[in-house]
């Protein structure tokens, strides 16, 4: 299954600034409370970790529960220490894991 | 494979589009819901006993939701988040959703502000809690009672 993930934050800053980091990524979030027409039970599926690294530092991490909406939004800040990368990592049940990158540019 | 009970969220994001035809309808089948003695459950195990304290958090939510599925919060705690006095965690819990606990945030200095905005699933009218742990040791909380119109799922058996 692949999942679409938006991230958004300002790819520059200034030393220092606290920038605003906004994520979202498609994914059911399905309860496993729920049950078919039939009655059977609809397993969990669900994302269960979300977390930030800048530079390979981990600056922010999240445990997700299944009160998160389908296609869980989270916004976080984080200090613009330097240039180079933010990886963002989501991973779930059934091996779910997507991780993205991106580049932040800090003058 | 993960086709079952997917079709309203399916459709609801272009990249979930790869879901079989006819997967199958979904009804409620309302599961015993936390009780507030759940929730404080949940708050005992986030705070190991430590007494919570009201005041620096504010929890933004709004006091009407006419969709439990999908509710738009905000907890932003004051805090100068520096090393020695910062906020290493956030967690909303709510009263009478059938599990109490929503997210929990882990964050630190690296953060510079201690804000976090999500959206969150109600299952009905009730009280969300938010929970700052901060660095000292202390616990800081603020409720809000929301009212839900249609709860979370209500609409799969529609």
């Amino acid at each position: 299954m692949t999942a679409q993930a938006l991230i958004h934050f300002p790819k520059k800053a200034r030393r220092g600034e606290v920038i605003e980091i906004r994520t979202m990524i498609s994914h059911p979030m399905e309860t496993g409370f729920r049950r078919t027409q039939q009655g059977e039970p609809i397993p969990r599926n669900i994302i269960t970790a979300f977390a930030c690294r800048y530079n390979d530092v981990e600056v922010f991490r999240a445990d997700l529960f299944p009160a998160m909406t389908a296609n869980p939004f989270l916004s976080f800040h984080t200090v613009a220490a330097e240039s180079g990368t933010l990886t963002f990592t989501w991973t779930g049940d059934d091996g779910f894991r997507v991780e993205e990158r991106a580049k932040i540019e800090v003058g | 494979m993960r086709s079952r009970g997917m079709t309203r969220r399916g459709m609801l994001m272009a990249g979930l589009a790869a879901l079989p035809a006819g997967a199958a309808l979904t009804v409620i089948v309302r599961p015993a819901a936390a009780t507030p003695e759940a929730m404080q459950e949940a708050i005992r195990r986030i705070t190991g006993g430590a007494p919570l304290r009201r005041g620096r958090v504010r929890l933004e939510i709004p006091p009407l939701s006419e969709n439990g599925n999908s509710v738009a919060c905000a907890v932003a705690v004051d805090s100068p988040m520096t090393a020695a006095d910062h906020v290493k965690a956030i967690h909303v819990v709510t009263e009478k959703n059938p599990q109490p606990n929503v997210i929990g945030v882990h964050l630190g200095p690296r953060a510079g502000r201690a804000r976090i905005a999500t959206r969150l699933r109600l299952s009905d009218t009730q009280t969300v809690t938010a929970i700052a742990a901060l660095s000292d040791g202390s616990f800081w909380a603020e409720s809000a009672n929301v009212i839900v119109t249609m709860g979370a799922c209500l609409e799969d058996a529609l």
